[in-house]
C-alpha cells in the first residue's frame, strides 16, 4: 500500500510536469509563432497619430455594447453590466419565465419605436450564450438599415453596401449561420459617415 | 428545421463514423502493446516514468489491485488539486492577482475534475489563475479521460481473456493513453483552434475602450438607483487553446471561461464548433472498433455502435426540433402587437435564440446540446437552461440513460457493456437459458453488479433532488426560475453530477455549501460506484472457461441484439426517471402551450 502511495504521488509529479506545464507552454510557444495575432485574441487597434500611441478599442472576436441610434444595436448581453469580457454568461431565463418574456417586450417596444415597419428579428431581442457574441443576423442588420441611413445621412444603398461587406457567409459554404460582425460593421460606418458632432 | 441543418448534422456523424476505424484499430494495438509508428517518440518518455516512479510494467494487476491502485491515484491527484487552489495566490501565472479558492468550492471542483465531471460553480475567469487552469484543470482533463480509457481496456481484457486472474496494470494502461493517444492528438488539434482564433497566451486582462460608451443603471440594496458610465471592457485572455483541445478530446468539457463553448475565445467559427464536436465523440466512437477488435468479434463492436446511433440521432431530431420552434409566449394575444420574427429565412435561423449564439444558430446549438450530453462531456455552445422545455429534456435524459450513447472517453464504453449484460441476461431469461456473452456465461454475481451500479445511479439523482427540493434555504434559494423549471434546474444539477457530465442549468446558484458538497458527493458515487461494480464484473469474466457457442446461444452481433440493447437502456431510463421528467419539462411544455409564465 505504501508503494502504491509513493508510486501515485511520483506519478502525478512527473506527469503534471510533463501535461500541465511542458505541453501548454509547447503550444504558446508554437501559437505565438505562427498565429501571433490569433493567439492573442485578434485585438483592434486605433491608428497611431503623431504623439499618441494606438489605443486598444476591442476583439474581433469579442461583441460590445451598441445601443445609440446611429450606431448598429449588438444583441441584448447578460454578461456582468452587458457585455462584461471579464464575466462571461448567458441569461440562464427559461422560456416561460416571466422576466424574459418582460425583457422581450420591452426591446420590442424600443426597437420598433425606432424602426417601426417591420417585425424584430429574434436575435435582436434574445441574450447570446456568452453574452459576447460579436455577429448578430443578416436580417438583425437589415432591420436596422433604415434608421443608421437617416442617422447617418446616408442612402439606404450605401448602408446595404457596407452591410454587405460585412456579411460572412457560412463557413466553408455550409457550416454555421451567415453573420454580421457588428464591432467591424461601426467602426467601418464611424470611417465612412463619422456622427457629426 | 433546414435541409442545410440536417446537412451539417450529417457531416458531423460522417467525419465520426470515418474516423472511428483507423483510430479504434490504433488504440487496439496501443493497449496491446504491439508496434506502433509513435512508438519512437513516447516509448523512451514511458520508460523514463516507469523508472522514476518504480512501475514494473510487466506487472499484471487483479481487479482488486487495479481498483485501488485506482483509487489511490484519484485521490493523489484530487489532494494536489485541492491545495493547488488554495495556494493560488501564492503562486505564479496570476496576472490578475486572484484569491486563494474558499474551502467547500475548491473541494467541489477538485472532486469535478478528478471525476471527469467539470462541474463548475465558479465563473472561472474570474476565480481560477492561469497556473491553476494548467496545473490542475487541463492535467485532470488528460488524466481523468486516461483512466476512464485504461478502466475501458481493462473490461474489453476480462471479456477477451479466458481463465486468467489479471486485467492488466493500471499504471501502463493510463499512461500509454495518455502519451500515445491523448498528448499527439491534442498538439495538433490545439494548433488547428488557434488557427480558428482560440487564444492562447499569458497575457494579463486587456482593457479596450468602448467605442460607444456604456450608461448603466444600478438599484442598490438601500433602493436607490445609481447611473455610472462604462467606458473599458476588460478581455479575458489565458492559454485557452491547449486546454479546450483536451477538455473535448477527453470528454470532460469543463470551460476555461464560464460560458464554456458558447465564449468566442473558446469557439470562435463554425469549423473550431465542428471540430469540437467531432472530438467529443472520436474517442467513444472508436472504441466499440476497439471492443471488437480486441475480442476479435468486429460486427459485436458495429453493434454496439448502431445501437448508440440509434439513440443518437432520435435525440437530435427532438433536440432540433424543439429549438427550431418559435417560443408561443411571444405570440400570446396580449402580445399581438409585439411583431417579433422568429421563423427561419435565408437570413436569420429563427427559433428560440435566447442562450444562443448567432455563428452556430438552431441547428448547430441543437447538434452541441444532444452531443455534449450523449458523451460525459459537458461543454456546451448554447446555455441549456434557455432551452424549450422539450429541448432541454433532451440533454437530461441522455445523461439519466447513462451517457451510453457513445459516452465519456472510456466511461461511455463500460457503461454501455453494463447494459449489455442486462441485455443478454434478460434475453437468456425470456428463453430459459444461462446467458452467454462472447463466450462467458453471466452469471448472478455479474447481474449482481451490473445492477448495483443501475441502482445507485436513480437513487443519488433522485434522492439527492428530493432533498434540496425539501430544504427552502439550502436547496430552493439558489433557483433562477420559478415553476416546474425550477424542478428541471435541481434535477439536472444532480443528474449531471452523477453521471460525470458537467453541463448544467446554470441558472441554479450552485456555489453555496450546500451544493458545493451534496454535488460532490454525487459526483463520487456517480464515478466510483460505477468503476468499482464494472471491474468487479471484468475480474469476473476474465476467470471464466471459454463455452463454444451452440444453436441457443443468443448472437451479439445481430440487428436483433441491438434493437434489445435500446429497448433495455430506454426501459430502464424511463421506468427510473419518467415521474421525475413528467414533473418537470413535460408539465412546463404543457404549461406553456397554455400560455403560462412563470
Amino acid at each position: 500500500m505504501k508503494r502504491n502511495i509513493l508510486t501515485a504521488v511520483l506519478y502525478t509529479v512527473a506527469t503534471t510536469i510533463l501535461f500541465g506545464l511542458v505541453y501548454p507552454l509547447v503550444v504558446t510557444g508554437i501559437a505565438q509563432l505562427l498565429f501571433k495575432d490569433k493567439a492573442n485574441g485578434q485585438l483592434i487597434y486605433t491608428q497611431a497619430t503623431s504623439g499618441a500611441a494606438p489605443q486598444l478599442i476591442g476583439s474581433h472576436l469579442i461583441g460590445q455594447p451598441f445601443t445609440a441610434p446611429a450606431y448598429f444595436h449588438s444583441r441584448p448581453s447578460a454578461a456582468g453590466n452587458g457585455y462584461d469580457a471579464a464575466n462571461s454568461s448567458g441569461s440562464n431565463y427559461a422560456p416561460t419565465n416571466k422576466k424574459l418574456i418582460d425583457r422581450i417586450t420591452s426591446d420590442v417596444a424600443s426597437n420598433r419605436h425606432d424602426d417601426p415597419d417591420t417585425a424584430v428579428p429574434i436575435d435582436l431581442v434574445t441574450a447570446s450564450g456568452s453574452g459576447l457574441d460579436p455577429d448578430i443576423t443578416p436580417a438583425a442588420a437589415d432591420f436596422q438599415v433604415t434608421r443608421i441611413a437617416r442617422q447617418r445621412h446616408l442612402s439606404e444603398d450605401a448602408v446595404n453596401r457596407l452591410v454587405a461587406a460585412h456579411t460572412q457567409p457560412r463557413q466553408l459554404g455550409f457550416l454555421g449561420e451567415p453573420r454580421v460582425n457588428v464591432l467591424e460593421l461601426n467602426l467601418d460606418l464611424d470611417r465612412t459617415a463619422p456622427i457629426k458632432p | 428545421m433546414t435541409a442545410n441543418g440536417w446537412f451539417q448534422i450529417a457531416i458531423f456523424f460522417a467525419l465520426v463514423l470515418a474516423c472511428a476505424t483507423p483510430l479504434g484499430i490504433y488504440m487496439a494495438r496501443v493497449f496491446e502493446r504491439q508496434h506502433t509508428f509513435a512508438d519512437r517518440f513516447f516509448r523512451p518518455i514511458e520508460r523514463l516514468l516507469y523508472r522514476i516512479c518504480g512501475i514494473d510494467e510487466t506487472h499484471e494487476m487483479r481487479w482488486t489491485e487495479y481498483s485501488i491502485v485506482m483509487l489511490i491515484f484519484s485521490l493523489v491527484t484530487l489532494l494536489a488539486t485541492y491545495a493547488i487552489e488554495r495556494l493560488q495566490h501564492l503562486l505564479p501565472l496570476n496576472p490578475q492577482h486572484l484569491a486563494n479558492v474558499a474551502p467547500d468550492l475548491a473541494l467541489n471542483t477538485a472532486v469535478s475534475f478528478t471525476t471527469n465531471t467539470n462541474w463548475q460553480s465558479y465563473v472561472p475567469e474570474a476565480t481560477m489563475s492561469y497556473l491553476t487552469q494548467m496545473l490542475t484543470l487541463a492535467y485532470h482533463n488528460f488524466f481523468s479521460a486516461a483512466v476512464g480509457m485504461a478502466l475501458a481496456v481493462a473490461l474489453i481484457r476480462g471479456i477477451s481473456r479466458k481463465e486468467s486472474k489479471t486485467l492488466g496494470n493500471f499504471w501502463v494502461d493510463t499512461t500509454r493513453a495518455s502519451l500515445w493517444v491523448l498528448l499527439p492528438t491534442c498538439l495538433i488539434y490545439a494548433l488547428l483552434l488557434v488557427s480558428q482564433g482560440v487564444v492562447q497566451n499569458f497575457r494579463p486582462y486587456d482593457q479596450a475602450t468602448l467605442v460607444q460608451p456604456q450608461t448603466v443603471t444600478a438599484t442598490g440594496t438601500d433602493g436607490k438607483t445609481t447611473t455610472t458610465t462604462v467606458t473599458t471592457q476588460s478581455i479575458a485572455q489565458g492559454p485557452v487553446a491547449s486546454q479546450e483541445a483536451i477538455k473535448m478530446l477527453g470528454t470532460n468539457g469543463g470551460g476555461f471561461f464560464n460560458a464554456n463553448s458558447a465564449h468566442p475565445f473558446e469557439n470562435p467559427t463554425p469549423l473550431s464548433n465542428l471540430m469540437e464536436m467531432f472530438s467529443i465523440f472520436l474517442i467513444p466512437a472508436a472504441f466499440t472498433v476497439t471492443l471488437g477488435r480486441m475480442t476479435r468479434s468486429p460486427a459485436h463492436g458495429w453493434a454496439v455502435f448502431a445501437a448508440m446511433s440509434v439513440l443518437f440521432f432520435a435525440g437530435v431530431f427532438v433536440a432540433y426540433y424543439a429549438e427550431a420552434q418559435p417560443n408561443p409566449l411571444l405570440h400570446t394575444s396580449s402580445m399581438q402587437a409585439m411583431h417579433i420574427d422568429q421563423h427561419v429565412s435565408a437570413s436569420q435561423s429563427g427559433g428560440n435564440m435566447e442562450g444562443k449564439e448567432v455563428r452556430f444558430g438552431i441547428a448547430n446549438s441543437a447538434l452541441f446540446a444532444t452531443v455534449t450530453t450523449d458523451a460525459s462531456c459537458g461543454a456546451v455552445n448554447s446555455m441549456h437552461d434557455s432551452f424549450m422545455p422539450l429541448g432541454g429534456l433532451v440533454p437530461l435524459v441522455n445523461i439519466m440513460l447513462g451517457e451510453v450513447i457513445f459516452g465519456g472517453v472510456g466511461a461511455g464504453l463500460y457503461g454501455m457493456l453494463i447494459f449489455v449484460v442486462l441485455a443478454v441476461f434478460i434475453a437468456g431469461l425470456m428463453v430459459g437459458r444461462t446467458p452467454e456473452y462472447l463466450g462467458k456465461k453471466i452469471e448472478a454475481f455479474d447481474v449482481k453488479m451490473a445492477m448495483l451500479y443501475v441502482l445507485i445511479f436513480p437513487l443519488s439523482i433522485l434522492g439527492f433532488s428530493a432533498v434540496s427540493l425539501m430544504m427552502p434555504n439550502l436547496g430552493l434559494a439558489s433557483l433562477a426560475n420559478a415553476g416546474p423549471h425550477g424542478l428541471s434546474e435541481i434535477l439536472y444539477a444532480y443528474t449531471s453530477a452523477t453521471g460525470n457530465n458537467g453541463s448544467a442549468f446554470a441558472g441554479l446558484s450552485a456555489n453555496t455549501h450546500w451544493y458545493n458538497l451534496s454535488l460532490a458527493a454525487a459526483m463520487l458515487i456517480g464515478r466510483f460506484f460505477m468503476i468499482v461494480p464494472m471491474l468487479a464484473i471484468a475480474g469476473s469474466l476474465a476467470e471464466k472457461k471459454l463455452v463454444p457457442p451452440s444453436p441457443g446461444t443468443f448472437p451479439v452481433h445481430t440487428p436483433l441484439f441491438t434493437v434489445l440493447l435500446v429497448g433495455v437502456i430506454l426501459i430502464v431510463g424511463a421506468l427510473t426517471f419518467f415521474p421525475a421528467l413528467s414533473l418537470g419539462p413535460i408539465l412546463e411544455h404543457l404549461l406553456m402551450q397554455a400560455g403560462k409564465t412563470f
